[in-house]
């Protein structure tokens, strides 16, 4: 493809490794079973922890007889929230109060007095095996009055029934961001419109689903109060923290270990009740405490995703060019905040403007409630999925009604590649990108023109099987964050990463990183960075990760910040341990260091060729210590805390070619293109391999999953029979192009790309199915667009349109010639509870 | 209740109680913890091993109804050191991510092509319904499955 910008990378990198489709390190010991999840780890003398679970969505908790459980076998103790409530330090932790006046109910491993969801643990049970702590928990014996329960976002937004009572409320907070050029800028952009489009969409409640389920084990020293805790999780350096302060312990007698994780998707981005248990009984008990959660437990007790409803308005002048953007959303935070449950709307907060070239005139704002449901937190994608599918929809709504192509319609709003690096309306600079070239090449691979000819041959009246192509052109803003950035949004952790890079005395390399791979191949990419840059071979370079007590510093992986930031730290601690080499080289070759060439692992002097040194003799006299010069520390290792500058923009364009069927609402996917630019790409093996997963997660969305609560608040998908995590059978091969456009932010040119194909496919599949029902009136269709779904947008196209709409918030009167509205239906139950 | 199973080519005999099921056998009493739980009702697949010769979910029997049989797990498939044909095939095509699902993803792929040496994409994909993975999207595991059934190394 193209490379539009030259990467700034450091002149003695070679690139033997980067870039390379090399095989994946990790994968023998995953693939003979060697590896061992946290459920596998055999810990001698462990107790078993077992939760008794609310199956009330809302009751208070009147008592708890937990007598005949303690006399069952096996059983060592039964706690309830009111035992153990001295046991906390701290509530459990929202590290996001995103407003000063956030509302953060008091959220304890154990509901004190209320449980305010189905799953929400009300005793723990303690026995000598799992099976019986799960045959007691049958056992306790809870008297609950059961209370309303509040599943949907508007009638929790009425405080009809207030879940939390010492709140008042059921309003969490809301957060604006309105950037105007100069006030009023936004009314009068839509005053003046040409066009407008009013949309209303529905981003239906999603299970996380990582094959692997949560399992804890804690396992406290015999003296001195030492504590280690095995989790699977995908932030063991955030877990020492927070667990430290929850349960008031030492930070530095705390040591998390991540051994190998089955995946996150943002779903152990958390500090859960478990964890906090397991830590707090075996430190009671002195004996290790595990549990392992079952996939129905891991439906409701586990973080769910989205859960929002939008309200999206564009402006545009007579040619389609947006004038203003504005956003009314409902963010549904489930019963509790959990880590970063506030933030994630505010994620999204800034890109519902996409890909496009807009005026200062930007007015969004969240209101977040609360309901009792499972808590949402973080999903793949966090916010940036939903933003991305409301103004693709809202883009499409637009060229609808404009009458021109789609695609012709984002070009003349695409930011121009001349622009980059762009500053936008928010005032965040976009490192680089091509959308027009990504978009190209998109349509190049899905036969654009071709399949727009097939459908004026095949979409004709009365016809059942209708073709459509969708266009989704997305940005993922990620690698979370500078971390003055993260404090201007209350964010209370930082955006940087830490790195080790040792030199062995062998000329072995040992690299520590902060990050916390569970399935995205870090040890692999990371030492290819370091390879190139030392010009040694991979296979003599050992990363190491995920246990505190081996890599004390790290902020740990999630919103694709991994390579931009923890990669990038790997590679500047390596020009840091490669400039104290060349120190001692210059020492050694009595050269003047800036005279000094590092190429292929080997330091010579210009000029004299036959003066060279190469790194495994300066690794041994480093470790000797015999002639260094003056002052100089004896071993070759250092150490970057790397804070980025920016946040990473990776982009791209996908596109969608379905099938309908009119009669049967059946959605045949016939190909699928997505076309990504993460910049510099270390390993395209393992890049093809998150667009892959991610664009499947994307697509499941958009066709298949639903988290469906009945009326009273049961979570009816609570295991995989029943939620429709899609199997092979059900998903399309792929068809991947990519462009490259480095960041100039880092020296790799890097980007994140772990949530890209998530956050550019919903919208792509929606646009292309409402673009194969355009000749039957219809304009929307719900996610998941399951048969049933799309045979009710198809038979109620024309009445959907007459009472779909409607405003979240206050919209102000639109005065524009040509208005439309559509999009979702403002059902009762966002979750589409049998109706 | 006494059951004795072939493990890996290698014979157990233990006391069982009647409701423990096979996959909680193998990994708690046995102690080969490859084979993997990812759901509690059959959905997943992550538990598939080979029982006689055929894939099961281990999850749907109990360990009782095992006895006498030849088990085959994913602990057992490399042998001398070198990887199976259809795990090294899953390293080649990146057919795998957190690797939660690949053990039992591996031995519904082993089984498949012992049954059918020359499947169709499709049929690759029917084959798989009944094991679930949330990282590759199947993309990958499925161009691994037929690379495997091209190179003709896994049917015996």
């Amino acid at each position: 493809m193209t490379v539009t910008e030259e990467p700034v990378v450091e002149a003695s990198a070679s690139s033997a490794f980067i870039g390379t489709r090399r095989l994946r390190r990790e994968d023998p010991a995953l693939l003979t079973g060697e590896a061992r999840f946290a459920n596998d780890l055999d810990i001698p003398g462990s107790l078993h922890l077992a939760l008794v679970r609310s199956p009330y969505a809302h009751a208070r908790i009147r008592s708890i007889d937990t007598a005949a459980a303690v006399a069952l076998p096996g059983v060592v103790a039964v706690y309830t929230g009111e035992d153990l409530k001295d046991t906390w330090a701290a509530p459990m932790p929202c590290a996001w109060p995103v407003t000063e006046d956030m509302k953060n109910p008091a959220h304890y491993p154990l509901a004190i007095g209320k449980a305010a969801y189905v799953g929400d643990g009300v005793a723990a049970v303690l026995a000598t095996s799992d099976v019986a702590a799960r045959d007691a928990v049958e056992a306790v014996d809870v008297d609950y009055e059961p209370l309303e329960a509040v599943i949907d976002l508007e009638d929790a937004l009425s405080n009809r029934v207030v879940i939390h009572d010492e709140l008042g409320t059921n309003v969490s907070y809301t957060w604006a961001l309105k950037v105007e050029e100069s006030e009023g800028a936004v009314d009068r952009a839509f005053a003046e419109a040409a066009h407008t489009v009013s949309e209303r969409y529905v981003q239906q409640r999603l299970l996380p689903m990582a094959m692997e389920p949560r399992a804890v084990v804690s396992v406290p020293q015999p003296f001195g109060g030492d504590i280690t805790l095995y989790s699977a999780t995908q932030i063991p350096h955030i877990l020492k923290v927070m667990t430290a302060i929850t349960l008031g312990i030492p930070e530095h007698q705390v040591r998390v270990v991540a051994p190998a994780v089955g995946g996150g998707f943002g779903s152990k981005l958390n500090v859960y009740a478990e964890e906090l248990l397991c830590m707090a009984l075996s430190r009671r008990h002195q004996v290790p405490v595990r549990w392992n959660e079952t996939r129905s437990e891991n439906s409701v007790a586990t973080i769910h995703g989205r859960g929002q409803i939008q309200q999206i308005d564009l402006a545009a002048d007579a040619d389609g060019k947006l004038t203003a953007v504005r956003v009314r959303l409902i963010g549904d935070m489930g019963a509790y905040l959990q880590l970063v449950t506030p933030g994630v709307p505010l994620l999204g907060g800034f890109l519902y403007a996409g890909v496009y070239d807009i005026p200062t005139a930007y007015d969004f704002e969240c209101t977040s409630v609360f309901t009792t449901m499972t808590p949402t937190d973080a999903y793949r994608g966090a916010g940036r999925p939903e933003a991305t599918y409301a103004i693709e929809r809202a883009m499409d709504a637009l060229a609808r009604q404009l009458d021109v192509d789609p695609l012709e319609l984002r070009r003349r709003n695409f930011i121009p590649k001349e622009s980059y690096p762009y500053t936008a309306w928010s005032g965040l600079v976009y490192d680089s990108g091509d959308h027009d070239l990504a978009a190209t090449e998109a349509a190049r691979l899905a036969d654009y023109e071709g399949v727009r000819a097939r459908q004026q041959t095949q979409n004709v009246e009365g016809a059942t099987k209708r073709l459509g192509i969708g266009v989704s052109s997305y940005f993922e803003m990620c690698g979370l964050a500078p971390s003055r950035v993260l404090a201007s949004l209350n964010y209370s952790a930082g955006g940087w990463e830490a790195a080790t890079v040792r030199i062995l005395p062998t000329c072995k390399v040992q690299v520590v990183t902060g990050t916390a791979p569970h399935g995205q191949g870090h040890e692999t990419a990371w030492s290819m960075i370091v390879a190139d840059k030392l010009g040694i071979d991979p296979d003599d370079v050992d990363v190491l990760h995920s246990d505190t007590a081996i890599s004390p510093l790290g902020l740990d992986t999630y919103g694709s910040r991994s390579l931009p930031v923890g990669g990038v730290a790997v590679a500047m601690a390596c020009d840091k341990v490669i400039n104290k080499a060349k120190q001692i080289a210059a020492h050694q070759l009595e050269a003047n260091a800036d005279d000094l060439d590092f190429a292929g692992g080997t330091f010579s002097v210009q000029g004299s060729p036959d003066k060279e040194l190469p790194l495994a003799a300066i690794a041994f006299g480093a470790f000797t210590a015999h002639n260094l010069p003056d002052g100089m520390e004896p071993n070759l290792e250092a150490h970057v805390t790397y804070d980025p500058p920016n946040f990473s923009w990776p982009f791209g364009t996908h596109m969608c070619v379905v099938e309908v069927d009119t009669e049967t609402g059946s959605v045949d996917v016939q190909q699928y293109v997505a076309v990504d630019d993460c910049g510099t790409q270390i390993n395209p093996l393992i890049v093809d391999g998150q667009v892959h997963g991610g664009v499947i997660q994307g697509l499941a969305q958009a066709l298949f999953e639903e988290a469906v609560y009945d009326s009273e608040g049961n979570l009816k998908t609570s295991t995989l029979a029943e939620y429709l995590v899609p199997a092979a059978s059900d998903v399309p091969s792929l068809t991947l192009g990519h462009t490259v456009t480095p960041s100039p932010t880092n020296q790799l040119g890097v980007k994140g790309v772990g949530e890209a194909g998530t956050i550019g496919a919903a919208p792509a599949v929606i646009n292309a199915i409402v673009d194969a029902l355009k000749g039957l009136g219809v304009t929307n269709v719900p996610m998941p667009a399951s048969p049933f779904n799309v045979w009710k947008a198809i038979h109620g196209a024309a009445a959907a349109t007459d009472t779909a709409g409607t405003a979240v918030g206050d919209h102000p009167g639109v005065t524009a010639r040509t208005t439309t509205s559509g999009g979702d239906e403002a059902v009762a139950n966002p979750a589409g509870d049998e109706s | 209740m006494e059951i004795t199973v072939t493990v890996n080519g290698a014979t157990h005999t233990d006391d069982v109680e009647p409701r423990t099921l096979l996959v909680h056998y193998i990994r708690e009493q046995v102690g080969l913890t490859g084979t993997n739980i990812g759901c509690d009702t059959s959905s997943c697949g992550a538990c598939t091993i080979h029982l006689d010769g055929e894939s099961v979910k281990s999850c749907t029997l109990l360990a009782v109804q095992a006895d006498g049989a030849d088990l085959l797990t994913i602990e057992g498939l490399a042998t001398d050191g070198q990887l199976h044909p259809m795990q090294q095939a899953f390293m080649e095509h990146h057919g795998l991510q957190c690797g939660y699902c690949t053990p039992g993803m591996v031995m519904a792929a082993t089984s498949m092509l012992q049954e059918n040496p020359s499947p169709t994409e499709a049929e690759v994909r029917e084959g798989l319904e009944g094991n679930l993975c949330r990282c590759t999207g199947y993309h990958n595991i499925v161009a691994a499955i037929m690379a495997a059934a091209e190179a003709g190394t896994v049917a015996s």
